[in-house]
């Protein structure tokens, strides 16, 4: 037994093994530069430029350890995150709700407010950046965290509602009738029932939104002038200025700030993965 | 799909006329009146935040546009087309176009074909392919600022890492100046863009491929078809509508490059990196012409609307029902 199954798999691997160098090849090209920037990390400049590919020696832990003790890199943590926070609630809460309508609702201008919402998928944020800056200029919104959080949500509506939508839809018509009948209005539909029952729907939403709110980097740098509110994209790009000589201290803080993004993958890669796919497929 | 919130119990778009039926009209007509305010009600707060933070900017980058303007107070040098008639002239614009066109082309050619054939290859079952498809997706989540600040570091000119992996492979005249190269920067450009975003059109592809029967491989296997004609008549025709998705993300996300572009080379050297949302950029923040910056804007979103119709028209059809996007607009 054990060595039939030894002798089948070695066969495969046989078969397989050309593509296992490709994919072993393309593997390390997509995992070097993130190896490089770990490893530079703990080394000193000085160090970096005189030994650049091989291992740290000594290893040199004070990169890391001196940016974790700043104050201002936890500062940018802290924005990153109310920021995605904030986005996330307005644009699920809001999309939900505009999702509920058109999902279980038959109403003249519909389809036409559908389509516009839809539309929105396919413009690109930068096409509207300059006028929406002069109008958060107007409404005195630059330098305060909602001049990046409600066009964050503005933006992300079109997305959300499609997904939203779908899921709604799949809910059956007896639940509903059955909840009418019960006495149960549209708002307490939607809230005690189909909420609930959305809620993997309502995670993969809200994973999404907040993956876009923490990468993003045009509208911070837009909103942003003064480092209170700065987020992280932000504040990797003024540190790279700021110490563009010291690169072993620069690639200490790109992958301190990278931690964030990949640990958030690793914990949410399923409704990630699923979520973009879906809402790149499906609609 | 039947709901129950129906003023008559129709279902389906009510856009035509009410159905002759009896019963009190009056009070009928009520009804359906108080069922379109509860209706539109949950819509509220959708349309204004939409209106006022998307609608509103566009609208007024319209009308901005036809302004000599500075940015401050209210537009008022009135000068009709004259901002389009100068960005048609302008060599840097002509250049953006260009520029996109070329990331468009080397992405349909090189970058998402790469991306089908490691999602063909990772639709297998063969060891580590759970890694691997984690490892390739990876970067897409990372931030562009990020990645730029990475890959301007591991392209820095003879001291990156790049020149030094060339040279320790004796390939040393082969790297170079890369983003600080004008005949270079592009090719560096698109090799960081692969790097990021084909992670994203491979699982596209990976989601269309497990949607596909096995029974129609099988099926086409036992007929005969070697593995080549199984992939190119029945694996390719039905993952179409995917790939039409993700050409379409693609261009979408050439048209509106900028964060990658502006953290790693601000467009230079000399313009020779710049796109329509960096030259956009320029102007409107940093040279204070916002009219003509606006006028970009306009034409950036002209681009997107007449490509995205004529897609749609021409290429999706049918298959896309309710649009797509991805975090912010896509990948390249």
């Amino acid at each position: 037994m054990k060595t039939r199954e030894t002798g089948r798999s070695t066969r495969r691997t046989g078969r397989t093994l050309p593509l296992h160098l490709v994919l072993g090849l393309v593997g390390a090209v997509m995992a070097v530069p993130l190896g490089y920037a770990v490893l530079s990390g703990f080394k000193s400049t000085d160090q970096l430029s005189r030994n650049p590919i091989g291992l740290p020696d000594p290893w040199v832990t004070s990169n890391y350890t001196d940016i974790l003790g700043s104050g201002s890199f936890w500062q940018l943590v802290g924005s990153s995150t109310l920021i995605a926070a904030g986005t996330t609630v307005v644009v699920v809460a809001v999309s939900a709700l505009a999702a509920f309508s058109f999902a279980r609702f038959a109403f003249r201008g519909r389809e036409v407010l559908f389509t516009l919402f839809t539309m929105g998928l396919m413009f690109p944020f930068a096409v509207a950046a300059l006028p929406l800056f002069l109008l958060l200029r107007s409404m005195g919104l630059l330098d305060n965290p909602l001049g990046v959080i409600l066009p964050q949500a503005a933006f992300g509506l079109p997305m959300t509602i499609v997904v939203l939508r779908g899921f709604f839809r799949e809910i059956p018509a007896e639940l509903e009738e059955a909840a009418t009948l019960d006495g149960c209005g549209p708002l307490k539909f939607f809230w005690r029932i189909l909420l609930p029952m959305a809620r993997p729907a309502l995670g993969t939403v809200s994973v999404l939104a907040v993956v876009g709110s923490w990468n993003n980097f045009l509208l911070p740098l837009l909103v942003f002038n003064e480092p209170t509110w700065w987020t992280i994209p932000i504040g990797v790009q003024q540190f790279q200025g700021q110490y563009s000589a010291e690169y072993a201290r620069v690639f200490a803080y790109l992958v301190l700030a990278m931690v964030p993004a990949l640990a958030f993958y690793s914990v949410a890669e399923r409704q990630l993965v699923g979520g973009l796919t879906a809402g790149a497929t499906k609609g | 799909m039947t709901s129950t919130f129906l003023p008559d119990k129709r279902s389906g778009p009510d856009t035509g006329p009410p159905p002759p039926s009896a019963g009190s009209g009056r009070s009928r007509a009520r009804r359906r009146a108080r069922h379109w305010l509860t209706a539109v009600g949950f819509q509220v707060p959708a349309l204004v935040l939409f209106g006022t933070l998307v609608l509103l900017p566009m609208l007024f980058a319209l009308y901005a546009s036809f302004f000599r303007w500075g940015g401050f107070g209210m537009p008022e040098d009135y000068i009709g087309g004259d901002n389009f008639t100068r960005l048609f002239q302008d060599p840097v614009f002509l250049g953006d176009l260009w520029r996109c066109l070329l990331l468009v082309g080397l992405s349909l050619v090189l970058q998402l074909p790469f991306a089908l054939a490691l999602a063909v290859a990772l639709n297998q079952k063969i060891r580590g392919r759970a890694v691997y498809r984690m490892l390739f997706f990876a970067p897409y989540i990372l931030s562009e600022a990020i990645t730029g600040v990475l890959f301007s570091m591991i392209f820095a000119p003879d001291d990156g890492l790049a020149d030094h992996v060339l040279g320790a492979i004796g390939l040393d005249g082969v790297g170079g100046q890369w983003f600080a190269d004008p005949s270079t920067v592009m090719a560096t450009l698109f090799l960081v863009m692969t790097w990021k975003y084909f992670g994203f059109h491979m699982m596209l592809y990976l989601a269309g491929l497990q949607s596909i029967p096995a029974e129609l491989t099988e099926a086409a296997l036992i007929d005969g078809a070697g593995p080549w004609q199984r992939f190119r008549n029945v694996t390719l025709p039905l993952l179409a509508p995917t790939l039409r998705i993700s050409v379409f993300l693609s261009v979408i996300g050439s048209i509106q490059l900028f964060d990658l572009v502006w953290v790693v080379t601000a467009g230079g050297p000399d313009h020779h990196s710049e796109t329509m949302a960096v030259t956009m950029f320029q102007y409107g923040f940093k040279r204070y012409q916002v009219g003509y910056a606006s006028a970009i804007s306009v034409a950036m979103f002209g681009i997107s609307l007449v490509f995205a119709l004529a897609y749609q028209r021409f290429v999706l059809r049918r298959d896309l029902q309710g649009a797509t996007t991805t975090m912010r607009g896509g990948g390249a």
